[in-house]
């Protein structure tokens, strides 16, 4: 069976992880290298690396990081963070990147997703989204780190983007992030019994319950966080465990 | 111990490339046929779509060489695939080393499949010293059916053939590059076969 996946993101500037850090146990917890392969080693499922900067500071995404990662992470990495066109994919993936995530470029110029699509094929295009729920109680989309809002509906974005060939949506609740107070279920849950890719849910995670109930009730296929792994909140290992006993498949 | 890994217009090949140098194996990317020949090993790997892979090979005479290899031959994702009888990814037909036919899955799945699934009832020293039932990285929208040549088998919503072997001819549908400790033995395992 196919299990859930729980996938730590690592936030890089400048080549260096950016959130908080509390580790010991290696080197130097600010290398996205070292710390990735850390994760891995732990047993998280997948990782991804979101140059946060690049979008409003247009800068892109540090190739040579890339490839020093998928020299030294034996599973599969999502890069994002101000990918905006064609050939910029084509050099991270040429760097050993898994799959890509587009996000505020995508939006603007839905095309963009068909072209990766076509090039590179559906599995490795990300579609991430930045979504927060108004006061109207629809999901709109945002963009430029949310900062920027859009009159989208999430759903419909979404749905479009699938169309036009995203392979995997990475759906990030703005009212949910940095809360730990728990996972958007109620979007979450819309986007991945609409949606025919699976949906990997962001924002909110601070609890082992909150992820059962992100898989259970959310329906997410897999589950990002970062600030619990960073500062050991929670470990891998017994958040695998906790889900296992919960009857939710894990690897393990 | 010189390996060879069949370079062809199917991406992918780079991270193969970086799993084998985490065991401490280089490994030549080539279309040359004496290279490929004289190698002791030859990985097949690919990410792509059947139709033009083929394509690609038959110009270049390499489904001509391929079926001709003595030495262990691996073929990964969609090289595995394109090692067996016909895809239905456009009609394709394959090389035809394993006899068995290649499908898109069906139903109300998502699809491609991502993610770590268990490999079950493996029969291939290429498990040796691998966890049972290993959760191994998948990422595909086709399968190849169940035969005689099915050395391990993985579940989703129907039973498909995970890893092949035929004589000198391995075949896995996951990627052992981004398994983590299960694919890095199985890569170790088939370098000292």
């Amino acid at each position: 069976m196919l299990t859930k996946r729980i996938i730590p993101c690592l936030d890089i500037k400048d080549g260096r992880t950016v959130k908080g850090i509390n580790f010991e146990n290696i080197r130097d917890a600010g290398d996205p290298v070292e710390l990735g392969a850390l994760y891995a080693g732990q047993g998280a499922d997948e990782l991804v690396f979101l140059d946060i900067t690049a979008t409003v500071e247009k800068r892109k995404t540090l190739s040579e990081l890339v490839n020093r990662i998928s020299h030294k992470i034996n599973i599969p990495f999502t890069v994002g963070g101000g990918i905006s066109s064609v050939e910029d994919v084509r050099v991270l993936l040429q760097n050993g990147a898994d799959k890509i995530s587009v996000n505020t470029a995508a939006y603007k110029n839905p095309q963009l997703i068909n072209e990766l699509a076509k090039q590179f094929g559906s599995q490795c295009v990300v579609l991430a989204i930045d979504t927060k729920q108004e006061a109207d109680g629809n999901w709109y989309v945002y963009l430029n780190g949310g900062r920027t809002k859009t009159d989208s509906l999430c759903t419909e974005w979404a749905r479009q983007a699938v169309d036009l060939g995203a392979g995997e949506i990475l759906l990030t609740s703005m009212n949910h992030d940095g809360t730990k107070q728990g996972f958007a279920l109620d979007i979450t849950s819309r986007l991945a019994m609409d949606l025919p890719v699976p949906v990997i849910a962001s924002g909110g995670g601070g609890t082992m319950e909150h992820f059962v109930d992100v898989f259970e009730q959310g329906k997410a296929d897999a589950a990002l966080a970062a600030s619990i792994f960073h500062f050991k909140e929670i470990g891998i290992p017994d958040l695998k465990e906790y889900l296992s006993a919960r009857g939710i498949v894990v690897r393990r | 111990m010189k390996l060879a890994i069949v370079k062809y217009n199917a991406g992918n090949i780079q991270s193969v490339l970086y799993a084998l140098e985490r065991i401490g194996m280089e490994a030549a990317v080539t279309d040359d046929h004496a290279v490929l020949r004289s190698a002791d090993k030859v990985i097949f790997p690919g990410v792509g779509e059947a139709s033009s892979a083929m394509a690609y090979l038959r110009e270049r005479r390499l489904d001509i060489l391929l079926t001709q290899l003595k030495q262990p031959v691996l073929g990964i994702c969609l090289g595995m695939q394109l090692m067996c009888r016909h895809s239905e990814e456009n009609d394709t037909d394959c090389l035809g080393i394993f006899d068995t036919g290649v499908k898109r899955f069906s139903g109300n799945l998502k699809i491609p499949q991502i993610g770590w699934n268990k490999v079950l009832d493996t029969k291939s020293p290429l498990f040796d010293q691998v966890s049972a039932e290993p959760y191994c990285y998948f990422v595909h929208s086709y399968y190849a059916e169940l035969c005689e040549e099915t050395a391990g088998v993985t579940e989703y919503s129907i039973r498909f053939s995970s890893a092949l072997q035929k004589n000198n001819f391995y075949g896995v549908q996951f990627h052992p590059e981004k398994s983590a400790g299960a694919g890095e033995q199985l890569l170790k395992n088939f370098i000292s076969l």
